[in-house]
């Protein structure tokens, strides 16, 4: 059977005639798409939609409207359109679409966004439609070409074939015909036991070169004439400038111009080094405002003493104080997990040149239309005359999808004052120091044991800082007066528990706090998880039968327990001195489950000698990245489970670089496996679910070896051996 | 004016002599597959050949590497066999750090030409990865070993 899409005609596909080629929807596509449109020449190209360009000389050109950070759509997104138009995938280029209504967010709004691991679930329709839809168009233009009927002409690797078999045209011969045609209005999709491309393994089009030094990331580009900026931002978050004096920075070979910027003053130079030591000799007097005395032990405190309140309901079934009343055994446990910093490889950069008649941005932003929208508010310039060419992102979680496009902004705004292009940089220590993290939280929760051990009732009351409240995203997703990203995977536990209540104190604002990898789930799964482990061996039961039993009526999340559990030999021999744990957790349309095989010792010094990983994401793409996702989610999740933690002194973020805020280095990547459950269901994310359960398991894995929960993060040596040391 | 040995090109170059080699081969000499992380040597994204050895270029200083034969992954060659064992393991995400984890492996593969996992985890544990590629990048280096084995005549 196939599936019927009735093709919307407003503000989804475009087509068109390309003239000369690099014209599209209005929008000019400079630099990389110079080369292009150069090659192009006077040919004439086939536009089908905005996805697709395909040119007489056959080279079919994808434009990718979600941002490349290692996640792999530019080889994913690709697929979906290649399923359909069954194209010669060695001809297909990939570029970065520039920002246009046509490549808007199908989930979120009027705005381009990578994030919330959506990139293949929101597209799984709309690619795959621009493909059968260009085919349709080709076939059409071949059938009208032989005068045969369309039903007797098939679409193969950047064919039209006849049924006879004796004529063929290229894509590229029938590209003027079919540029002339108008799209269809209906359009079938294949059936998915047709699929061809995808759920089969695709070596990713982006790795040759980055392999070989030639990927070209924001941090890369240069532009003539270009100059080099750090910005000296406030030492507290909310300070403001008092007075600086340039005096000596500017003494500085290289310098050429110390300027006030909004978020603080940029040192502009003939490149980074003298910039950056121009920004040593600068000397600045801030008002430190507010949070002048931000200290992280008195936060904690305050956040304790928030959590003895009840907060604003995020989840209530029944009556859990009656529940709790009536229960054989109470627990109660105070979790807390820090501020983290995203950390990405490549540090924030952008490079803008603003000019009267026009503004041009290079960076690898998450939120393109948004960045550019920043740009023309600070120019004054009209959106149309902003352009945003993306790049490769080194590295995202979350960082470049800034809702207040700060780091742009600060390039914009240098740019303007200088009136030349301009890359400003940001070092190691101003992102780790730059806040835009990971909220802290704090979580009291509670639970009654039944007779038999199970849970009659649930309590888990978060404090937390809103990631969303004051920005654009506010109103959407906020319910209740609650911001869904600080109570996810805690509101909407699936453990089937008759009385259960989850609340939700909203932390005071203040510290610059951004979804990172994972968002709310990156805590949430740790408490839940964790907590539910803690009951089982309160009511001295298998960790792995005490969640299946609470989860009879969640197929889903019972199938990935299932496998993990045979794939981890969780019933059978151990190796002396070692110990598993148990975690599983759905985020972002997917299920995981994870057994961390993890040793300790008298020390607290944690190994996790082996990860097994059971996923179900619904209908796969290209398999070989999601196994590389949840790699990737495992190991991100295991910096924070060990080393991850900002903290805050006298208002000032303590830790600055990798010295003292550890991310995962090799030698303690455990041995990965990963398991993909065959599945129907409309496809899932990848890029974040396989970070929530890692930190649980590695977890449950110690406790199930010395009978102590760990309860804070991160799991340092001198805390777990503190902490082991006390039970 | 300081001449530079980079990629087998004699190269004068107007810098500071304490101005860091990462900045002058990125910004000066166009280079860009050297990538900026620390600045301190904590991450290994910088790392560059120097005479052969694996060196932060972020804390190396232009006067220090006057005369000595500078190699980045813009100047090896494209068929390398860690680069290919690279792409056949399909390594990269982000792909930001893997010039330096190339270099990295390279420097490990002359000293130690058939090493155990102990071998990789000590020596590559100054790059760090952020996607978290460290199962794909041991695998990779185990592949090239093998071919560069097989190249030499199955000596290892």
């Amino acid at each position: 059977m196939t599936e019927i899409i009735k093709v919307s005609r407003r503000n989804f596909l475009k087509t068109g005639v390309v003239l000369g080629g690099g014209l599209m929807l209005g929008v000019y596509l400079p630099g990389r798409n110079a080369a292009l449109a150069a090659a192009a020449g006077k040919t004439e190209a086939f536009v089908p939609n905005a996805f697709i360009h395909i040119r007489t000389d056959e080279l079919v050109t994808i434009f990718v409207n979600k941002s490349e950070m290692g996640q792999g759509v530019y080889t994913s997104l690709p697929m979906l359109i290649a399923e359909e138009l069954e194209v010669d995938w060695t001809k297909i280029k990939v570029e970065p679409a520039p920002v246009d209504p046509a490549y808007n967010h199908t989930m979120y709004g009027p705005i381009m966004v990578t994030g919330g691991s959506t990139s293949v679930r929101s597209e799984w329709e709309r690619l795959r439609t621009a493909g059968a839809m260009a085919r349709a168009m080709l076939v059409t233009a071949a059938a009208e070409r032989w005068q045969a009927d369309p039903k007797t002409c098939r679409a193969v690797e950047g064919h039209i074939i006849h049924q006879d078999g004796k004529r063929r045209l290229s894509y590229g011969q029938l590209a003027d015909a079919a540029a002339q045609l108008k799209p269809p209005t209906e359009i079938s999709l294949k059936s998915p036991k047709d699929f061809k491309i995808l759920g089969v393994n695709r070596d990713r089009l982006d790795i040759p070169d980055k392999t070989n030094g030639k990927a070209i990331f924001g941090i890369d580009v240069s532009v003539p004439d270009m100059l080099a900026a750090v910005v000296s931002r406030p030492p507290v978050f909310g300070a403001t400038l008092k007075s600086f004096d340039d005096t000596e920075a500017k003494k500085i070979p290289g310098v050429k111009a110390v300027i006030s910027i909004d978020r603080g003053i940029a040192v502009v130079a003939d490149g980074f080094w003298n910039a950056n030591r121009g920004r040593d000799a600068l000397e600045v007097v801030w008002d430190e405002g507010p949070l002048a005395g931000l200290d992280s032990e008195k936060q904690g405190v305050e956040y304790a003493e928030m959590a003895k309140k009840p907060g604003m309901i995020a989840a209530q079934r029944g009556d859990v104080e009656t529940a709790m009343s009536k229960a054989a055994k109470k627990i109660e446990a105070v979790y807390e997990l820090p501020y983290l910093a995203h950390a990405p490889m490549e540090p924030l950069n952008c490079v803008a040149h603003v000019r009267p008649d026009g503004c041009d941005i290079w960076t690898g932003s998450q939120m393109q239309t948004t960045d550019r929208d920043k740009a023309a508010a600070i120019t004054g310039l009209p959106p149309e005359q902003v352009r945003l060419h993306n790049t490769l992102l080194g590295c995202g979680f979350g960082r470049r999808a800034a809702a207040d496009s700060h780091f742009v902004s600060e390039a914009v705004q240098i740019s303007q004052k200088m009136k030349a292009p301009v890359k400003a940089y940001w070092t190691r220590e101003d992102d780790i120091k730059g806040g835009y993290y990971r909220p802290r939280s704090y979580h009291l929760i509670s639970a009654g044991l039944g007779d038999d051990g199970m849970p009659i009732a649930w309590r888990h009351r978060i404090v937390s800082q809103s990631i969303i409240k004051g920005t654009p995203f506010e109103e959407g997703l906020t319910h209740n007066g609650i911001d869904e990203t600080s109570v996810e995977g805690a509101f909407d536990s699936p453990y089937e528990i008759p009385d259960f209540l989850v609340d939700y104190h909203m932390a005071p604002a203040g510290v610059p706090v951004l979804w990172w990898r994972s968002v709310g789930h990156s805590f949430t799964a740790y408490v839940k998880e964790c907590f539910i482990d803690e009951l089982a061996r309160a009511a001295g039961k298998d960790p792995y039968q005490y969640r299946r039993q609470l989860l009879a009526e969640h197929p889903r999340e019972r199938g990935v327990l299932d496998l993990v559990a045979e794939k981890a030999g969780w019933s059978g021999k151990i190796p002396d001195g070692r110990g598993r744990g148990i975690a599983v957790h759905a985020s972002f349309g997917s299920y995981i489950a994870q057994v961390a095989e993890v040793s300790v010792t008298k020390e607290g010094s944690i190994r996790v000698h082996k990860v097994t990983c059971a996923i179900d994401c619904g209908r796969t793409v290209n398999p070989d990245t999601i196994e590389a996702q949840m790699e990737s989610g495992i190991a991100f999740g295991l910096s924070a489970a060990f080393y991850g933690n900002i903290t805050f002194k006298k208002g000032r973020v303590y830790q600055s670089n990798f010295d003292d805020y550890e991310v995962l280095r090799i030698d303690a990547m455990p041995e990965v496996a990963v398991h993909i459950v065959t599945s129907e269901e409309p496809p899932g994310g990848v890029g974040e679910p396989g970070v929530p359960p890692i930190a649980p398991a590695v977890a449950n894995g110690v406790m199930s070896l010395t009978g102590v929960p760990l309860r804070r993060l991160p799991l340092t040596r001198e805390r777990v051996k503190k902490t082991l040391q006390a039970a | 004016m300081i001449t530079l040995d980079v990629n087998g090109k004699s190269l004068q170059v107007d810098a500071s002599p304490d101005e860091p080699l990462l900045w002058v081969i990125r910004e000066k000499l166009g280079l860009t597959g050297t990538k900026f992380g620390c600045g301190m040597s904590l991450c290994g994204a910088c790392t560059v050949l120097v005479d052969g050895v694996a060196t932060r270029s972020c804390v190396t200083d232009l006067s220090e590497v006057e005369g000595k034969k500078i190699v980045t992954i813009d100047g090896l060659p494209e068929d390398h066999p860690v680069m290919a064992a690279w792409i056949e393991d399909q390594v990269p995400q982000c792909g930001y750090c893997h010039s330096g984890q190339i270099i990295s492996a390279i420097a490990l593969l002359k000293e130690i030409p058939n090493p155990t996992d102990a071998d990789i985890d000590e020596a590559m544990s100054g790059n760090i990865c952020r996607c978290g590629t460290y199962q794909r990048i041991r695998r990779a280096i185990h592949r090239a070993a093998k071919t560069m084995a097989t190249a030499r005549g199955g000596q290892s």
